[in-house]
């Protein structure tokens, strides 16, 4: 699923990244646990998160993930933006629950990570 | 090997906004040598889990991370309290992390078991009320 069709379906607000809208996810994590997500994430999946602090960014940068979604309203400070900006991480804010936001990506074709032993 | 490259950073302790900050590094270092990505990822992961490990649990500590022609070593030292039962520390689910470390997203109890799963090789020593050691490889 194209970036931009995520930002128009979650109608939210894009915070940084612009230039990598066109971009493509294949699946997405939703979760508020970055040691879930360093754990389980195989694939260069989109992070929806009610979590906001500098780590979430780093690991979905160490998890070569290209965009975080933050629901509820939430919103990263400057410096979490600068680092995201820094590494082309699209960072976009929902005001939808975690919950909502992940059922509207999956009801429209955006499949979940694999699952661990399947 | 004289050629190897080694990179070495200062973990600062109890200073949860930077952690994780040394392996931001690293990744950077790792793409620029052209080295293919799932390796990278691997290390990543085990080097991040690792830092913030020592920065939750050790009070920070010092990482090096060795490039050479056949592995990236990476080797994480502190002079934190030390693991009493290393078995234990690496069944997944185990953590002595405190409720505030969770509400930041970490102290699942995943991250000794995570960093064994993406490495080739891991060994630890341990020593109570002196520190602990985390030599980890992943070949090339
Ligand atoms: N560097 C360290 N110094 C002291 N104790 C550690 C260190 N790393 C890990 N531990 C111990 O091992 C446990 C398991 O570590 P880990 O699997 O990373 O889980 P978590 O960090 O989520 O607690 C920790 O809760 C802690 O008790
Ligand atoms: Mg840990």
């Amino acid at each position: 699923m194209k970036i931009s069709k995520m930002q128009e379906l979650l109608d939210a607000d894009v915070l940084c990244c612009e230039e990598n809208l066109g971009k493509h996810v294949y699946s997405a994590f939703g979760c508020d646990l970055m040691s879930d997500v360093l754990a389980y994430v195989t694939d260069q999946a989109v992070l929806l998160t009610g979590l906001v602090n500098p780590q979430v960014i780093r690991t979905a940068l160490m998890m070569d993930m290209t965009c975080i979604i933050f629901v509820r309203t939430k919103k990263p400070n400057d410096e979490m933006i600068q680092l995201a900006k820094e590494h082309g991480i699209v960072m976009m804010s929902t005001a939808m629950t975690l919950y909502t936001a992940c059922g509207t990506l999956y009801s429209n074709g955006l499949i979940g990570t694999k699952e661990v032993g399947k | 090997m004289s050629d190897n490259l080694v990179f070495r950073f200062d973990v600062q302790g109890n200073d949860f906004t930077s952690a994780g900050q040394a392996s931001v590094q690293v990744k950077k270092n790792l793409r620029q040598l052209g080295l293919d990505a799932d390796t990278i990822r691997r290390v990543s992961i085990a080097m991040y889990e690792g830092e913030i490990n020592m920065v939750i649990h050790a009070g920070g500590g010092v990482a090096e991370v060795i490039v050479s022609e056949d592995y990236i070593e990476i080797i994480l030292e502190d002079r934190g309290p030390g693991i009493k039962d290393i078995d234990q520390a690496m069944q997944a689910g185990y953590s002595t992390a405190t409720e505030t470390i969770r509400s930041l997203g970490f102290g699942a109890g995943m991250g000794l078991p995570n960093m064994k799963k993406n490495t080739d090789s891991m060994e630890i020593t341990s020593t109570i009320d002196v520190g602990t050691r985390i030599v980890m490889r992943v070949m090339l």
